[in-house]
């Protein structure tokens, strides 16, 4: 079933995956580091990778899926080529992050998790220590703060130019 | 004469304008063809005020805020660059603006002051004071200074510092191991990236004392991927510190070796629990490791492991500085010095306040705070986390101390305070608190991985209206067994804030079928 949802790997992202192992000594605890390098490079985990992965850092491959699959961040498909991170949790709950949440994913017409068809892809997130300026969204990596609808469109923008 | 402005670079500033800010005082100056000196500093912890800049003056820093780069040319005309105060946005000297001048900053004392990675003006703020005092003790007499200080940890356990660092150090010598929790995740918490980004030096310097207490010649500093500018700016600082000999092989000429790696996180909410984020930490899934052993014992590798978290640390240098007596003046109880509270959510006046144990919530949440942002009534406050209890009106004049909110049950934990006003759900909160530990749960033990999905179904029953009473019996029945069956505080906790939310808020859990309305 997994297996569905992963996307095929870009070109050469095997020899990439091996390369960045390399980069790491081949040392199984830099495992983390090395997932989050791979998907900085491909946009993605790809399947295909976790052998040669595997095979380098002397894992077996169930150990390998078994981190990919465990953290929150890794991806098994590429996401759209702007990420827009929006908090769920309490504090800015307190602020109506939840009714933003369900503005912002009308007004592209997905589901939260989804990708638009103009490559917005919108996620949950639980915490991005912008407490006290809540609600908080991340958009490709910048934090936005006191964030509505307006706003994020306009991070939206800056992150596509 | 150049002028001196500082904006912040902390990423809450640059979440609300500062860097254009930045960016509109360097071409304004251009223009006018005046002399202006930009400083990056971190964040005062204002944040309604962000960006707040501020101005040096002869009689001291001098601060407008909240700052917009439309309003940058109107501040030049009103004098900006001498600290005129005629401007709608000048709020007069930082240092006298009532939020920050009731404080007591010890482990704060430079966020916000200097430019976080100006290692050279560092020793003129007392910076390295702490590690050059460390390196002319033995570990045993420095291990000895943190007990002496009272000092516990700050990431919400409360566990006795000195205690966990002369376990470690009395271990057989070899290899050991300084980790610091920097997985930040609890909502209504900033207080570690806002010294991350604002003093990384101190946070380095903690944990290369601590490295000396025990013995440790490696230390990891694990931060979570939510955080990037933190990320960004301690790798910077390491660095920079190693560069200067603060780091590596020859600590301040001294002969003792510390060296630091950065760690990302990967998203998860349970490595924030010392134990998973060691698996983690070891490039495996975040799972939580049974207790005994403990760390300091069998900890990263399996070796002995001080693990603490940021604000321990970086609270361990102004206690070598100043002394442990100095530290251990502040505070009430068996809860000595200070502790940095986060007020978030729905208040008004957001931001960090580093106050001696002892101040009430209601100090905090009225005083500083100013109550409400949306102005309508306080209803609720999460203390200490998504796994902390909500405390209502009533308990508001609860003095801070650990033994005091245990008592209370609830607790301090990493000291963030959500505040939510009278539209909040508290049957909502309740349910949100299982469906945040079904996420988040790291699936090792049973209780906390089916418990949570349970909890979250039943109390969904009772928002409808379905078998209330029965359903609000076996939601305490669940908690019980997630209480006392957990490995460890994910599934332990999260109790917390379901129960008090039902035991102080039953008004919310009484629902009953709504009538047809046709």
């Amino acid at each position: 079933m997994i297996e569905a949802e992963n996307a095929p790997p870009p070109a050469g992202a095997v020899a990439e995956a091996t390369a960045i192992c390399a980069r790491h000594g081949n040392d199984p605890a830099a495992l983390l580091e090395i997932l989050h390098d791979l998907q900085e490079e491909t946009g993605f985990v790809p399947e295909a990778t976790l052998p040669a992965i595997a095979s380098a850092l002397n894992l077996s491959r169930a150990e390998v899926h078994g981190v990919v699959s465990f953290y929150h961040d890794y991806r098994r498909a590429p996401a759209g080529p702007v990420v827009v991170k929006l908090c769920r949790a309490e504090a800015c709950q307190s602020m109506g992050a939840l009714a933003l949440i369900e503005t912002v994913c009308a007004a592209r017409g997905i589901k939260l998790g989804g990708t638009s068809e103009d490559g917005v892809t919108i996620e949950p997130v639980y915490c991005l220590g912008n407490c006290a300026l809540a609600p908080a969204a991340m958009v490709n990596g910048r934090l936005v703060g006191r964030a509505d609808a307006a706003r994020l469109d306009t991070a939206v923008r800056e992150a596509r130019s | 004469m150049t002028a001196v402005l500082y904006v912040p670079r902390d990423s809450a500033a640059r979440s609300v304008g500062a860097d254009a800010v930045a960016q509109a005082i360097a071409d304004e100056a251009a223009a006018r063809g005046a002399d202006v000196k930009i400083v990056r500093n971190g964040s005062r912890g204002m944040f309604w005020l962000e960006p707040l800049v501020e101005v040096e003056t002869a009689a001291g820093r001098v601060a407008y805020g909240p700052v917009a780069a439309e309003d940058v040319p109107s501040l030049f005309d009103a004098g900006l660059l001498a600290g005129d105060g005629h401007h709608a946005l000048a709020l007069g000297l930082t240092e006298e603006i009532p939020f920050l001048k009731h404080q007591e900053r010890l482990t704060f004392a430079r966020v916000g002051v200097i430019d976080p990675l100006d290692l050279a003006s560092l020793s003129a703020w007392g910076g390295l004071d702490g590690l050059k005092a460390a390196l002319e003790m033995d570990g045993a007499a420095i291990c000895a200074a943190i007990a002496e200080s009272g000092l516990r940890g700050r990431g919400g356990a409360g566990f006795p510092a000195g205690i966990k660092w002369k376990t470690v150090h009395d271990q057989p010598t070899g290899q050991k191991y300084i980790c610091c929790n920097a997985d930040e995740g609890d909502s209504g918490t900033f207080a570690d990236r806002m010294i991350m980004e604002g003093d990384p030096f101190t946070l380095i310097e903690g944990m290369a004392i601590a490295g000396l207490a025990v013995g440790a010649e490696d230390g990891y500093i694990y931060i979570r991927s939510e955080y990037p500018d933190a990320i960004a700016t301690m790798r910077a600082a390491a660095e920079l510190m190693e560069q200067a000999g603060w780091l590596g092989a020859d600590i301040g000429g001294s002969g003792k070796t510390f060296r630091l790696h950065v760690r990302r996180g990967a998203g998860a909410y349970i490595c924030g629990e010392e134990s998973s984020m060691l698996e983690s930490l070891e490039g495996k899934r975040g799972t939580v490791r049974a207790k005994p052993p403990i760390p300091a014992i069998h900890g990263l590798f399996g070796k002995p492991t001080v693990v603490n978290n940021v604000l321990t640390l970086a609270t361990v240098p102004v206690i070598l500085a100043k002394g442990a007596d100095y530290y251990k003046g502040f505070g009430m109880g068996r809860s000595r010095g200070t502790k940095p509270f986060q007020l978030a959510g729905n208040i008004r006046h957001g931001g960090l306040v580093e106050k001696a144990f002892g101040v009430t919530l209601r100090q905090l949440i009225e005083e500083f705070g100013g109550g409400t942002a949306s102005g309508r009534p306080f209803r609720a406050a999460q203390v200490g986390g998504p796994l902390g209890a909500y405390v209502d009106a009533a308990m508001l004049d609860l003095e801070t101390d650990y033994e005091n909110f245990a008592g209370n049950d609830a607790m301090l934990g990493h000291g963030g305070i959500v505040v939510f006003d009278d539209s909040v759900d508290m049957a909502a909160m309740a349910r949100f608190a299982f469906e945040f530990c079904e996420i988040e749960s790291c699936g090792k033990c049973t209780p906390c991985r089916i418990g949570a999905v349970r909890g979250k179904e039943t109390v969904e029953k009772i928002q409808r209206g379905e078998n209330v009473d029965a359903n609000l019996e076996l939601v305490a029945d669940l908690c019980e067994t997630m209480r006392d069956g957990s490995l460890c505080a994910m599934g332990g906790l999260t109790p917390m804030p379901v129960l008090s939310a039902m035991r102080l808020f039953p008004e919310d859990f009484n629902t009953t079928p709504l009538m047809a309305a046709e």
